[in-house]
């Protein structure tokens, strides 16, 4: 939710309106999780008041998961690392491949049903003098992608994206004969916009950040906080490797998913959290490793179910969806996976080490003590994506 | 207030109802060009969700002042006033439902649906559609002033370009007439760059009228760039202005653009103009645009054309000169014509409707340009519900083959939240985008991680959970540990059998 509204914020055109469904749905859901399912279950239980359990399904996974999930943490730092290192590595040899709307510069796509490929095309913009321009396949066979960088044209020119377009025009006539294909969509984004898109989505990235941080202090205490944050902080790093890896064009649209996963991200730590902070109080004599262990194991259900609806919606977006959500969808689809990752073997293993190198002696008898409102108030986690 | 069944079965009823009465396709009145160019209202029905751009197709673009080709005095006033004159002609040019707004202090956006000619609506919002009437030079200033610029050119170092065919100076030109190039070039350049570049009128073809001169096509950007050099420009004659033809015309097989001294003052501007119209023109069957001022307009350009009875008329936009220029035969009052030469109808009827809703105080650069076709759009649309169909029924399948019964609760449940999210967005007016709807779909697979917690937790304590569940779901401050003996009469209407429920139970009927 945080996210979200930073998203909009920051965002133009279409990702404002992601960000306003996203707000949206968050509300929605929340309305629906507290009145509609509520009286299903009110009514229901009014009509069979004889009953005395619920049922929930025949299938219980992971009813009774016990696995050592902190135990193997070892295990996870190397896995951990290994990542990381991977993405920066490509990171740095390829660096970052922004799309049009940060660099500045003109996009075409086009569609034809002559048989052409991509280096015909290149062939064709080189003779009309855009020899800087990359020529891409997009989806469909017959569907693509002209871009056509500022900086390899030489910004200086107002007129750019005019220009760049009559030259495509020619080019394809050339190539394909007149007539013979059709542009679909055009984007000339000058360099100074360029400029300051990036400069807001950098904004928002950082602004979220923060405001993540806010939440997290006043809704924990800070060992939980610092965890949470190391956790977010890895999220972003893999999820910017991965993008690497993927050699996927950051745009507005992959930034808007790398900021929806730090917030779904989030709520999985924050859930998990909850139930270590419950657990702490529940059962005061084992050790902190046990609690780490047992809330993330009774967690796991549910993790394993969210994360399995959200891969599927998210899977038939990357199938469904078109080209132009497919990156989006992907940065998710990695997300869900890091995000997991990250809560459990980031988040949790932190916050073990904060708990081992500082006892929170006082810190837990504080915790056992008082459930201050603010620090304990609605143990609902609010969905924070 | 929630307490009792009835008031939340009311309140999730009153919730259904304003999201179906928010939802409901209804009439709408549209404003759309007909087949003939007459603007006409169309009604049609239509669910009120609000398509983006790259759904529905159309184009979005954003503007800057042009401060480079002319600065602004005023630029605050002078955006205000674009976006006025913006608006203004973006109804006229016939769009459902445009939108024009100004953007931080310096910005326009212009946000078109279902444009099919992309240059067309560029060119009508770039235009800056500003009209001047002057009367051509008749004391050959340009062949006065002419050695005098070219000794400017020289002492700044600039000769006839390498490799450009030398001309002989206009005055030679003249006698000899259309001299061949070959012939040209044998000749030795003593007039200086511009004397070269510069022809009489007649080379173009056209009776010359005064003040009228001739650049071959190929060399008019050279031409053009030499002659406003700040050196050269200040040695203009005085009160004369030299301006190029807005196209350039042909003559056998080169192209010419002709080049205009004008009097620097124009004799009425279109600030004057009242109204416009595209026509064709019986007598040559071509485009014209006839305009009407208003009367103190009317008055001033009455006196100026009557006093100049006899002269030439230079019409001006933008600076350059539109068709040639007509001789003035008797007083020209509150009416009048821009013929459009070779052009076509519609050529004319986007002048005249830019030249009506007035001209751009400073002319508009482009600095962000989006558009999408609406076959695309649509395509995105499939894909869209498509995606959205699909991860439903992903979801739906997951919750029930998991949950069971519970499940299907869940599922019913989030056709409720889809109703209601789309029930929001079209209260809230929202405009729906391609990551809009991915948000939506994705909102859909994250929005049963309610549900699963409260399963979850049902699972693990039942009556607990029947007690604390949902309070904890409402997000509200009221504190519910499991492990608590307090009972809630709200939530449990047989408090007797739920206490002896198992603390762990599985699903069991």
């Amino acid at each position: 939710m945080l996210t979200a509204l930073f998203l909009f914020q920051f965002g133009t055109g279409p990702v404002k309106g992601f960000a306003v469904t996203l707000i949206m749905g968050i509300f929605a859901s929340m309305v629906t999780a507290v009145f509609v399912t509520r009286t299903f279950y009110m009514l229901w239980l009014k009509r069979r008041p004889d009953l005395t359990t619920l049922s929930v399904g025949s299938v219980r996974l992971f009813k009774d998961a016990k696995y050592d999930f902190i135990g193997v943490r070892k295990y996870a730092y190397g896995l951990t690392a290994a990542m990381l290192g991977i993405g920066l590595a490509f990171l740095l040899i390829r660096g970052v491949n922004y799309s049009i709307e940060f660099t500045g510069g003109t996009l075409i796509q086009f569609h034809t049903d002559a048989n052409v490929n991509d280096a015909q095309v290149r062939a064709g913009l080189d003779a009309n003098g855009l020899p800087g321009a990359e020529v891409q396949g997009f989806g469909a066979p017959g569907d693509f992608v002209i871009r056509a960088r500022s900086s390899a044209l030489g910004a200086t020119d107002p007129n750019n994206s005019q220009a760049t377009a009559t030259a495509v025009g020619k080019a394809l006539d050339g190539v394909l004969g007149q007539g013979k294909y059709r542009v679909d969509r055009t984007e000339a984004v000058g360099p100074k916009v360029g400029g300051e898109l990036r400069q807001q989505a950098l904004l928002a990235i950082f602004l979220s950040f923060f405001a993540v941080l806010a939440y997290l202090a006043y809704r924990f205490e800070w060992r939980f906080g610092v965890a949470a944050i190391v956790a977010t902080a890895h999220d972003i790093l893999a999820t910017v490797g991965f993008i690497a890896v993927m050699h996927l064009e950051v745009s507005l649209v992959v930034v808007a998913g790398v900021l929806t996963m730090v917030g779904y991200s989030l709520n999985d730590t924050i859930i998990i959290f909850d139930r270590v902070r419950e657990d702490l109080k529940k059962y005061p004599k084992d050790g902190f490793v046990q609690v780490l262990n047992r809330a993330i194991n009774e967690t796991l259900p549910r993790s394993i179910l969210t994360h399995g609806t959200t891969i599927a919606t998210l899977l038939s977006l990357a199938i469904f969806g078109g080209e132009v959500i497919r990156p989006f969808a992907l940065v998710m689809f990695f997300g869900v996976f890091t995000g997991t990752f990250s809560s459990i073997y980031i988040a949790s293993p932190v916050l073990l080490y904060i708990e081992t190198r500082w006892p929170g002696a006082q810190a837990r008898g504080v915790r056992q003590a008082a459930p201050a409102p603010p620090a304990t108030g609605g143990r609902k986690p609010q969905p924070v994506s | 207030m929630f307490g009792t069944i009835r008031n939340r079965l009311i309140l999730i009823l009153v919730l259904v109802v304003a999201s179906i009465a928010y939802l409901y396709p209804r009439q709408k009145t549209v404003r759309q060009r007909g087949p003939d160019g007459v603007m006409r209202d169309v009604r049609e029905k239509a669910v009120p969700l609000k398509l983006g751009l790259d759904l529905q197709g159309g184009m979005h673009l954003a503007l800057e002042l042009d401060q480079a080709k002319k600065v602004s005095a005023d630029p605050k006033g002078d955006i205000q006033r674009a976006v006025t004159v913006l608006r203004k002609r973006i109804d006229e040019f016939g769009v459902t439902e445009p939108l024009i707004q100004q953007s931080g202090s310096d910005r326009i956006v212009v946000e078109l649906a279902g444009i099919i000619d992309p240059a067309r609506a560029v060119g009508i919002v770039q235009r800056s559609a500003f009209l001047e009437f002057r009367i051509t030079d008749k004391t050959q200033a340009l062949e006065k002033a002419l050695p005098a610029l070219d000794r400017a050119l020289r002492s700044l170092g600039v000769g006839p370009a390498k490799g450009a065919p030398a001309k002989p100076s206009a005055v030679e030109q003249l006698l000899k007439g259309d001299t061949t190039k070959a012939k040209a070039d044998t000749t030795e350049v003593t007039g200086g760059v511009l004397a070269g570049l510069i022809q009489p009128a007649s080379v173009a073809g056209v009776q010359p009228s005064p003040g009228e001169y001739a650049v071959l096509e190929t060399a008019f950007p050279r031409a053009d760039s030499l002659l406003n050099l700040p050196a050269v420009k200040a040695l203009w004659p005085r009160n004369v202005e030299f301006l190029w033809a807005g196209q350039p015309t042909s003559a056998g097989v080169n192209q010419y653009r002709l080049l205009y001294a004008l009097e620097s003052k124009p004799i009425i501007t279109g600030e004057r103009l009242v109204d416009a119209t595209a026509a064709i023109d019986p007598l040559t069957n071509g485009p014209i645009v006839r305009f009407e001022l208003d009367r103190q307009g009317g008055r001033a350009f009455g006196e100026q054309t009557g006093r100049h009875v006899g002269d030439f008329m230079a019409i001006l936009l933008d600076g350059r000169v539109q068709g040639r220029p007509p001789v003035i035969q008797s007083r020209i009052e509150r009416s009048g014509q821009i013929t459009m030469g070779n052009r076509s109808l519609q050529e004319a009827q986007d002048l005249a409707l830019t030249l009506k809703a007035g001209a751009l105080p400073v002319p508009l650069k482009i600095v962000d340009e989006r558009q999408v076709t609406a076959s695309l759009g649509l395509d995105s649309v499939h894909g869209g519900i498509v995606a959205g169909l699909v991860g439903t029924a992903l979801v739906i399948l997951i919750m029930v083959g998991y949950y069971a019964l519970s499940g299907m609760l869940a599922v019913a449940a989030l056709a409720f939240y889809v109703l209601f999210a789309l029930g929001g967005l079209a209260m809230l007016e929202a405009t729906l985008t391609l990551p809009g709807i991915a948000g939506l779909i994705l909102s859909v697979g994250i929005a049963v991680d309610a549900n699963v917690l409260i399963f979850e937790r049902s699972g693990r304590s039942w009556p607990a959970a029947r007690r604390c569940g949902w309070r904890w779901t409402r997000g509200s401050s009221t504190r519910c540990p499991p492990s608590s003996t307090r009972t809630s009469p709200r939530c449990s209407p047989r408090s007797s059998s739920s206490s002896s429920a198992p603390g762990r139970s599985r699903a069991s009927r």
